[in-house]
């Protein structure tokens, strides 16, 4: 004679209500902190675009003033790009959208890159990258001013010859020992500009896009 | 088991004589992979603390409910769930901390140490003992994240304390020591191998210590050779 406890739905049954005591956890946590992680994340975003497009720029709320764009040849992504729009008084200042480069050492490098309405750069910043640490990590704000030298810079300025690295020919340093990741940094900064000559127009008046309402 | 441990005894076992990182060796992936700074190393101990106390209380509480051929789907729920929530919690008030130990913080659900003591202590001890527990074993293996991470963090980057703001607020961003303005930074100790190196210099002191003791109290030591085991 099996007692109840044995009883193969009574394991079921205590499984069942552990599953749905810890999604009850997890539930009640989501609810508590999402709001707070959303506000966290647009708190960096924010504070990343407010780098390269300064906040006095512009007087519209950049957040939303967004777009989704597609160029998996310019711009690296088969995932959709969000554009950020600054404006001042309702005329365009600058946008800001994340590029890919490819051919980092180490995989993609993931890049903000700050385009003014004339189309010179107004700065750019690595989002996100896998470059060895004390060598190619040097792209990093944090670690190094390199990133500043692209501030200014358009097509135009240096001329298309000479958008690479010194070694290579061009204008823009590369670190001593680590070539391979500026050199991917200039030629993807490169290209988002390309793709901003060819899209201004779009660019700046497409309207507006929500996926889904934020607060 | 046939004896109830002390208390102090089983504080004893997780700060030092079966210390989850020293002598148990598990969780060694957070452990080599986060310890770039002590900062990193503090923010992922504590993190690891809060789910092993947490899953060491559930899962003694409910020691005598689960039967033996569910006990560890409910232990891997427990943790699991646990993991989520100190997960949301950590994206919500540590933000950019999150962010720099990224995928290591989910993965607490597969370090062994905490599954091990959920099945070789919680499951068998009262709550109040699987708690202490769980806290000293948490607290041994912080310790030996922030000292790694310490030593790893002066030796790489010339740095102790960087980040400390991550965790403590604006107020901590000048705790920060830097030794030398010109240190050029010592690659290797940043990179993983000085994660092994590191961690292998660290339990080899333990070992000495403990061989002093014992020499002094004239127990013989078992052989080194028969520990280990040990899980990413």
């Amino acid at each position: 004679m099996k007692g109840y406890r044995e009883h193969i739905g009574m394991a079921a049954l205590l499984l069942g209500v552990f599953a749905l005591l810890g999604t009850a956890l997890v539930a009640f946590t989501y609810e508590r902190t999402a709001e707070r992680i959303r506000a966290n994340e647009r708190a960096v975003l924010l504070r990343n675009l407010h780098q390269i497009i300064p906040p006095e720029r512009h007087d519209n709320d950049i957040f939303h003033d967004r777009i989704q764009v597609h160029s998996a040849d310019l711009l690296m992504s088969n995932e959709p790009v969000t554009v950020y729009r600054a404006r001042k008084g309702g005329r365009p200042v600058a946008l800001a959208l994340t590029t890919i480069a490819p051919d980092g050492y180490n995989g993609k490098i993931k890049i903000l890159v700050g385009i003014n309405h004339d189309g010179s750069l107004s700065g750019i910043r690595i989002v996100t990258h896998h470059e060895t640490p004390g060598l190619g990590d040097a792209i990093e704000k944090a670690r190094s001013d390199w990133v500043d030298q692209f501030v200014g810079r358009s097509l135009k300025n240096p001329a298309e010859s000479k958008w690479k690295v010194r070694k290579d020919g061009g204008v823009f340093d590369q670190f001593t020992g680590a070539t391979i990741t500026p050199r991917a940094v200039v030629k993807a900064v490169h290209r988002a500009l390309l793709y901003y000559r060819a899209n201004r127009k779009m660019l700046f008046d497409k309207p507006p896009e929500h996926k889904r309402r934020q607060h | 088991m046939a004896e109830t441990p002390t208390y102090r005894s089983v504080a004893m076992d997780g700060l030092w004589h079966n210390n989850p990182a020293l002598v148990q060796l598990l969780g060694l992936c957070p452990l080599l992979a986060v310890t770039g700074t002590a900062i990193n190393g503090l923010g992922m101990g504590l993190a690891t603390t809060v789910v092993l106390a947490g899953s060491n209380v559930i899962v003694s509480v409910i020691r005598n409910l689960v039967r033996p051929e569910i006990r560890i789907a409910v232990f891997m729920l427990v943790i699991a769930s646990l993991v989520t929530a100190v997960e949301l919690s950590m994206n919500a008030w540590f933000h950019d901390l999150y962010k720099i130990l990224g995928i290591f913080i989910p993965l607490i659900v597969t370090n062994c140490s905490i599954i091990g003591r959920a099945e070789s202590f919680a499951s068998r001890n009262t709550v109040s003992r699987s708690l202490v527990d769980g806290l000293s074993m948490g607290i041994g293996f912080t310790l030996v994240l922030v000292l790694l991470g310490a030593v790893r963090e002066i030796i790489g980057s010339g740095t102790l304390l960087s980040g400390a703001h991550l965790m403590f607020g604006e107020s901590a961003r000048d705790w920060v020591i830097h030794f030398n303005p010109d240190y050029p930074g010592f690659l290797l100790a940043i990179m993983p191998p000085g994660a092994f190196i590191g961690l292998g210099l660290i339990i080899a002191v333990k070992n000495v210590i403990d061989r002093r003791i014992a020499r002094r109290q004239g127990v013989a030591l078992p052989d080194l050779a028969t520990q280990g085991g040990g899980c990413h």
